[in-house]
């Protein structure tokens, strides 16, 4: 029975309407807030996941992206196009419905591109980008592939602190709302909370549903030789490089839609997105969620970036992720939602 | 540019590269006999620092340096034992992310105890404004003792790990492990000796610059960076190497500022990563043959 593997998703939707439900009826909606910024963080971690988990591959750029999706919908929605209206680019743009005519606080109107431009944008380039990276790096192993991933990631963490039109060390402030249907905003206003927090769930059971299939494909059966051993599967030929890069490019793209879906839910974005901080962080939700543990790094992701934002760790945030790549690494290598770690818990406590 | 700007660019890259070769030779004595890169290495610079600085608060610079390498050496030798040495999958991603970890643990615990204040330990000789004429160039003394202890130490690894037994067992490690089992090498305490070793030369590094560039919590990660750069340019596991491409990186980011904004110097060293490791990864001076047989 095929859609036995869709039963989780119904369990989670079932779950995420229980837990409004509850902010509901006892008052706490501003939970709301977290879980929607969580989610978002989630859809980076599983398409991570597939990289590390499924092709076996290291990221450490992964922040990167997600930056790159963020800035993209950013620059892309802020610039102010009064002036260039009567080019033929912008007016057929403007006939067409894609440009947005806005009047800001100070009774100014501004006119910028539409949300939906930038975010096909900010995919493309992501994709692009992941592509022209992924094809000559992820012909390196190990230690060299980190590095060059995390270099990556610095990079890119430069450009946006030293570049005017990305705002520097402020980042950029003031993205609009994005209406993605009648009815549907993406947005921090209160009012549209509980519709946001559907929404952001909603994109990430897309994304499980999307992954999952991908994992029962032959895309997938040719990452998980991959990930046994990449002569092994060379040798039976499978085509290792391209299902690497293919890999590669599926997160990429995640990261950079949930970069820009959560840029236009906080308004605005800076260049602490992109550290390498952040991209640590994503392979430590990975780790302990298992790696090759979709499920699993959905629920880590949900239950470490919910309490990360909600300041639960306090002054030792960093330092609790730091202690849970070791602890992971050491003690439970294959994610905690193992089987085995069960024995290894036991173990502990009982001595060998 | 001037000959005494040019000079001045020499000295400023020369002071800089010196401890990215420091810290690349950390990696590469680690590696060698473990087959580890061991992200944590910048910690142990600004560990060496940081303890250098408090003890130097209630005892003279010389003896509050010897004992901050010492410190540090034991807090190596202490993450070899308590953390590797229990790794029970041995996988190259694993080591990765458990000595970011670490690095990530280190940093955490120097806040905790130096909070997020810059400190910079005494100058060895003179103070801030004493400078050295040298062609016209002026730098500090402290510029001079960089570059001689560099050296020293260079020539001091250079000749343990040629003529003493402990520096010949630990190279039989690097060669062949099982091997070197086999001919009676307790290969795990070569492994310890060399994170004592690799921290106590990183904390060395870590006084050394303290007083030009100060010690600050969070400067480890820049330095693991640009010290893994400089270990990869020289061809990994290979220390002598790893001087040549410190001084060159220090040599090309010095000259970099004066035509790029200081915010892109970083950039410059990471796109020449990103270079070697597509084109050659065996490094500058490493040859392809040897590096196509070792396991990254």
């Amino acid at each position: 029975m095929k859609l036995k593997r869709y039963y989780p998703i119904i369990l989670l939707a079932g779950v995420l309407v229980l837990i409004q439900l509850i902010t509901l009826v006892t008052g706490t909606a501003y939970y709301l807030t977290q879980l929607t910024m969580a989610a978002y963080y989630v859809i980076v971690a599983v398409g991570l996941s597939m990289v590390m988990g499924y092709a076996g591959q290291i990221s450490l750029g992964q922040a990167g992206f997600f930056a790159i999706g963020g800035y993209t919908a950013a620059v892309l929605t802020t610039i102010d196009l009064t002036d260039k209206i009567d080019r033929p680019l912008f007016s057929f743009l403007d006939k067409t419905g894609l440009l947005i005519h806005k009047v800001t606080l100070y009774g100014d109107t501004i006119v910028h591109l539409s949300p939906w431009i930038s975010f096909i944008a900010a995919l493309v380039l992501a994709g692009v980008i992941a592509y022209a990276i992924g094809v000559p790096v992820l012909r390196l192993k190990g230690h060299y592939l980190g590095m060059a991933t995390m270099g990556f990631g610095i990079i890119i963490y430069r450009i946006v602190l030293g570049t005017h039109i990305f705002g520097e060390a402020d980042g950029i402030s003031n993205v609009p709302l994005f209406p993605i249907f009648p009815g549907i905003t993406i947005g921090g206003d209160f009012s549209i909370r509980v519709v946001n927090y559907y929404t952001a769930w909603f994109f990430v059971i897309l994304a499980m549903v999307l992954l999952l299939n991908l994992i029962n494909s032959r895309t997938g059966r040719a990452l998980r030789s991959l990930h046994g051993g990449e002569d092994a599967a060379d040798a039976m030929g499978v085509n290792t490089a391209r299902y690497k890069v293919k890999a590669f490019v599926i997160a990429a793209v995640f990261a950079a839609a949930a970069g820009v879906f959560m840029t236009h839910y906080n308004g605005g974005i800076g260049p602490s997105e992109s550290s390498v901080a952040k991209s640590v962080r994503y392979v430590a939700i990975v780790a302990v969620g298992g790696m090759a543990n979709l499920w699993g790094v959905l629920i880590m992701g949900l239950v470490l970036n919910f309490l990360s934002l909600r300041g639960f760790f306090g002054v030792y945030d960093d330092a609790v992720f730091g202690i849970i790549l070791v602890v992971i690494m050491m003690f439970f290598p294959d994610g905690l939602f193992q089987p085995a770690s069960l024995d290894r818990v036991k173990r502990l406590f009982h001595g060998k | 540019m001037t000959s005494e700007q040019i000079l001045q660019y020499i000295f400023s890259g020369i002071t800089v590269g010196s401890i990215y070769a420091l810290v690349a030779i950390g990696y590469n004595i680690i590696y060698n006999t473990t087959g580890i890169i061991n992200l944590a290495q910048g910690e142990f610079v600004m560990l060496g620092g940081m303890i250098a600085y408090s003890l130097s608060q209630i005892m003279s610079l010389v003896p509050a340096v010897i004992l901050a390498v010492l410190i540090t050496g034991a807090v190596g030798s202490l993450i070899e034992i308590v953390f590797i040495r229990r790794m029970k999958k041995n996988s190259v991603l694993g080591m990765i992310v458990i000595t970011i970890g670490i690095s990530i643990i280190i940093r955490e615990i120097a806040l905790f105890i130096w909070n997020e204040q810059i400190r910079a330990l005494r100058f060895f000789s003179g103070n801030e404004i004493s400078s050295l004429d040298i062609l016209g160039a002026r730098i500090s003394p402290q510029v001079l003792w960089i570059v001689g202890v560099t050296t020293l130490i260079v020539i001091a690894l250079y000749l343990f790990f040629r003529f003493t037994l402990t520096g010949q067992a630990m190279r039989a490690c690097a060669s062949n492990t099982r091997a070197a089992k086999l001919c009676g090498i307790r290969t795990s305490r070569m492994v310890n000796l060399s994170f004592m070793l690799a921290a106590g030369i990183g904390a060395l590094g870590g006084c050394l610059v303290s007083p030009l560039t100060q010690t600050h919590y969070a400067m480890g990660s820049e330095l693991a960076i640009k010290g893994f750069i400089v270990a990869i340019l020289g061809g990994l596991g290979n220390p002598m190497a790893a001087v040549a491409a410190g001084l060159l990186l220090g040599l090309i980011e010095s000259f970099s500022i004066s035509f790029l904004p200081m915010v892109y110097k970083d950039v410059i060293a990471i796109i020449i990563l990103l270079i070697i490791l597509v084109l050659k990864p065996s490094g500058l001076f490493g040859s392809r043959q040897t590096s196509s047989l070792k396991d990254f």
